[in-house]
């Protein structure tokens, strides 16, 4: 230090060496201070981030414990049994969700590649935009609401509930997420490859599906994958139109059997038979949504084309 | 063979269609809520935004207390989220960019995306009312442990995912020149991120709050599971309060008359309405501010 | 395109399959949690003796009530008779067919977990939130020798349409003129007070988790959960506690013509409990209408409830629900009859 001047930001005092900045502080103290204020300021995000944290291990920890015990081949081979019989497991449920997911995707994945496909093309135009807008106010709609209309739109002209109407509700709302997350990934493909090609005399439908599509294809999975992730732990939209059933159904037309419902109506009972069936449909859940997420990773880190 | 050009234009059209069926979807949805609420319209009128009533028994309903309900927990929640979403962005984007414990938190701040609703629930249930009554205890109100503060505490971390990935996108982008130059004209790396940084980000971080709201908004499973389902207009934060989705959840399936159903119905046009505004304004707003920046 | 039809194809595979397994027939009903764990163990028990499967989901009585009405199931249950305005909104007639009888209780969570005593002006007050703490006097003066803490009174309420709440509501209505004009009985209330927690499980699982609360939930669930409940002071000055003998003594009351005209509640029976009421299977009268052609099936459904209502009931008091006295057995028996399949009766002379 000696007679170096050290001029602190918003500091106006005149630059004469050694002499205190204010009353109590001299230039090396105040340096200190602030180097303190600096420390504690990245505790603070530290501490906070790990406060984010804590419900997920606590989710983690809790359903690992109550459900894991619950978990064996019975639990996934058998259906539900009556109160006063023991054993009982939740088949129904996992092929329920199985082919929940099945519907939805058959619905929404097509539809919203296409999509994609058009909001990465005409991202500018007048109708790109208005697109846009709509895919993301339909990402926004809640999903009870999306259960409401596949209530009125399927339930009620069918006369019956229905796995179609609960994948009719899943497919609303897979659907934005896979548009948005095709979009993404094909406006990240540089332009030059689309030119290559259509200048090499490929025709535009060939273009899209068997070079662009191709070469966004990490992404395109990835956006599936955490639509289908999302779609699996509804419960709302499933309220009214899928049902639920004690027994296994393979018939879409008919109401089916699905984890997040289960769950929703067995752990809420008073019996504990029920309620361990909750839990290790939880852990099935659990597993299941994280696996997907997990592979998604996968997908994205090895797959992905570099530029 | 066949002509190249028409399968082009086939499928062109076919792309056009797809983009086109999206937007006519949204508009079907509207149409559908608003003919399916209509005979609660009709009986309900303006007094349906104004009053506080829901009472099936003498067919009266109003939404205020579920839109003060919504807007409550929602705005709440999302002043949480933001705090610990900026501070995971500045953890991510500037103390730890690389290495095993920067992976660790963004996997598991990811993995909160994809836990279910209803498990949030749960855990809720199970672990913040318990925590929340305590506190109630202690300073001597009710102690219902369910309630507005608690269903948005648990909101905020089913909504942080959103923020955080946002937040942290934004940090990163700041330009390191900027970051560099304040570090060497003598700021501390503390007072980098207060004074340059996030206010650069801003008005992307602010995008990530909007869309956080948009989800908060509707957020059906874990709330009814902790709010007290009370129907009254209530400002307490500590008493139980209602949603407009937990509300639909609770009464649909099992609405009587055509103006209960209806009433219930209305409730989801004007969540419906109240959502879509929200994320026009969000995208406004952020436009506004990228062409400031 | 290659792909529709590998679409058609599946959906077909999937009915087919489906319809292959379905020697049997298979109903759809939804309604009331009340006696959603007999009903359970009794379509169980059918479907082992006559291999017909029931897909029965506890969605509240006001759900049975309205899926009925959209004709999305073929039957619901519900604990509280449909009102006049309810089945003139309905697209045809619906009868009402008595299943079992049950009581409503009301449990506490205080320290201790004493048994207390309850008047219905008590409750109704409480419920009012008039009566704000367990250390009140009217509370106290009922309950000597029970320490009563200095606490609030959370008053846990359904937060759903139910039966059950209409049956409460109903009672409360009788003993209280305030609660009757203030808010009415029905099965969606605007309470004055507390919280409101989804099923009888909600509330039943709410009250167990929050000191000082008081809620209404059905028997069997204060049963298994291990719950204490109130003895409640009837019409003829006694305490009783919810049993099945005091069930069936609210129940063992002449039966009016039109047996949906039968109120249990405020009994001036004895030895009666003051709020039981009857459970109920609303069904079409006319069994032929809109997507539901089926007259086998039909007839299939009047066989079950018949069986429901006669050897059915022997499953009803191990799980805490008082059985149909024989009157109110004839009663339904008349009613199974009168339903019809194209106006002609479906049920043989002499049922079954």
């Amino acid at each position: 230090m000696g007679d170096t001047i050290v001029r602190l930001p918003g500091d106006d005092t005149p630059a004469t060496p050694g002499v205190l900045v204010s009353k109590t502080r001299t230039v090396d103290a105040e340096l200190r201070a602030r180097l303190r204020g600096d420390t504690a300021f990245r505790t603070g995000v530290l501490v906070l981030s790990l406060a984010a944290t804590v419900p997920l291990i606590l989710i983690l920890v809790f359903i690992v414990v109550r459900g894991a015990s619950s978990i064996n081949w019975q639990f996934l081979t058998e259906l539900p049994k009556p109160i006063g019989e023991t054993g009982g497991g939740i088949s129904n449920a996992i092929v329920g969700t199985i082919l929940l997911i099945i519907v939805a995707s058959v619905v929404s994945i097509p539809l919203g590649i296409f999509a994609g496909v058009f909001l990465s093309e005409s991202a500018k135009t007048g109708l790109g935009r208005v697109t846009r807008l709509s895919v993301e106010t339909l990402m926004g709609i809640p999903s009870i609401v999306i259960g409401i209309v596949a209530y009125v739109w399927v339930v009620r002209p069918l006369g019956h509930f229905s796995a179609l109407s609960g994948g009719v509700a899943l497919a609303m709302i897979m659907l934005p997420v896979i548009t948005l997350s095709t979009e993404e990934t094909l406006l990240m493909i540089p332009l030059s490859l689309r030119e290559a090609a259509l200048a090499l005399g490929v025709s535009y439908p060939r273009t899209v599906l068997k070079v662009i599509l191709p070469a966004g294809l990490s992404g395109i999975i990835t956006g599936t994958l955490l639509a289908v992730a999302r779609a699996a732990g509804e419960t709302a939209p499933l309220l009214f139109t899928s049902f639920g059933s004690p027994y296994m159904e393979m018939n879409i037309l008919k109401p089916m059997a699905s984890l997040p419902q289960t769950i929703f109506y067995y752990a809420t009972s008073p019996y504990p038979e029920w309620q361990s069936l909750a839990w290790g449909a939880s852990f099935v859940l659990l597993v299941l949504v994280l696996a997907l997420n997990l592979v998604t990773k996968l997908v994205t880190s090895r797959w992905k084309t570099q530029f | 063979m066949r002509n190249p050009r028409s399968s082009s234009v086939a499928f062109r059209t076919a792309i056009y269609l797809a983009g086109i069926a999206v937007s006519v979807l949204l508009i079907a949805i509207f149409l559908s809520l608003l003919l399916s609420s209509r005979p609660a319209l009709v009986a309900n009128g303006f007094r349906f935004l104004t009053g506080a009533d829901w009472d099936p028994v003498t067919n009266t309903f109003h939404s205020l207390a579920f839109v003060v309900g919504t807007l409550l927990t929602s705005l709440i929640a999302l002043v949480i989220a933001t705090v610990l979403a900026l501070a995971l962005a500045v953890l991510m984007g500037e103390y730890f960019k690389t290495g095993v414990f920067a992976s660790v938190m963004r996997t598991a701040v990811e993995l909160l995306a994809g836990i279910p609703s209803i498990v949030y629930g749960f855990i809720g249930l199970f672990f913040l009312v318990p925590v929340v009554r305590e506190v109630q205890i202690i300073l001597g109100v009710p102690p219902f442990g369910v309630g507005i503060l608690t269903s948005a505490i648990l909101l905020a971390f089913m909504v942080l995912p959103y923020s955080a990935s946002i937040g942290r996108e934004m940090v990163s982008l700041v330009p390191m020149d900027l970051k560099e130059a304040a570090l060497s004209l003598g700021a501390t790396p503390s007072e980098t991120i207060w004074r340059v940084t996030l206010p650069y980000a801003r008005s992307g971080i602010l995008g990530g709050v909007f869309l956080s709201l948009g989800r908060a908004l509707g957020e059906t499973m874990a709330v009814t599971m902790v709010i007290g389902n009370s129907n009254s207009l209530t400002l307490n934060l500590l008493a139980p309060g209602n949603t407009m989705a937990s509300l639909i959840a609770n009464e649909f399936s099992e609405a009587t008359g055509t103006v209960y159903l209806a009433s219930l119905i209305e409730i989801a046009l004007l969540l419906f309405v109240i959502s879509t505004v929200i994320n026009i304004l969000g995208k406004l707003v952020i436009n506004r501010m990228v062409e400031a920046v | 395109m290659r792909f529709h039809r590998v679409l058609a194809t599946a959906v077909m595979v999937s009915a087919l399959a489906g319809a292959a397994f379905a020697q049997s027939f298979e109903f759809t009903g939804a309604g009331a949690t009340f006696p959603a764990p007999l009903y359970t163990k009794l379509f169980d028990q059918y479907s082992k003796e006559f291999g017909t499967k029931v897909n029965y989901q506890a969605i509240g009585s006001g759900g049975g009530q309205s899926q009925l009405k959209n004709r999305t199931v073929d039957f619901g249950a519900t604990d509280v008779i449909m009102t006049e305005k309810d089945l003139a909104g309905a697209p045809a007639a619906i009868v009402h067919v008595p299943m079992v009888a049950g009581a409503v209780v009301l449990t506490s969570n205080l320290p201790g977990n004493p048994e207390l005593k309850f008047t219905g002006d008590v409750v109704a007050d409480i419920f009012l939130g008039k009566i704000k703490k367990w250390s009140d006097p009217r509370i106290t003066g009922a309950n000597p020798g029970v320490k009563l803490p200095d606490m609030n009174i959370t008053v846990v309420h359904r937060s759903d349409g139910s039966g059950t709440t209409g049956v409460f509501s109903d009672y409360l209505s009788k003993v209280s003129d305030e609660w009757k004009e203030k808010v009415g009985s029905g099965t969606s209330l605007q309470w004055p007070a507390g919280v409101g927690a989804k099923g009888n499980p909600g509330v039943a699982g709410l009250v167990k988790q929050l000191p000082g609360s008081l809620g209404y939930v059905e028997l069997i669930y204060a049963l298994q959960n291990n719950m204490p409940y109130a003895q409640v002071k009837n019409r003829s000055g006694n305490w009783i506690k919810a049993t099945l003998a005091s069930t069936s003594a609210a129940a063992n009351v002449p039966v009016p013509e039109d047996v949906t005209k039968m109120s249990l509640t405020d009994s001036s029976v004895a030895d009666a409990y003051s709020i039981a009421t009857f459970t109920w299977i609303i069904l079409y009268k006319d069994q032929s209408y809109e997507n539901h052609k089926d007259k086998a099936k039909a007839e299939a459904l009047l066989k079950m409830l018949w069986w429901m209502t006669h050897d059915g009931q022997k499953y009803a008091e191990p799980l805490s629900y008082a059985t149909l006295p024989a009157n109110v057995v004839s009663k339904a028996e008349s009613i199974l009859k009168s339903v019809t399949f194209d106006g002609k009766p479906l049920l043989k002379e002499g049922g079954m």
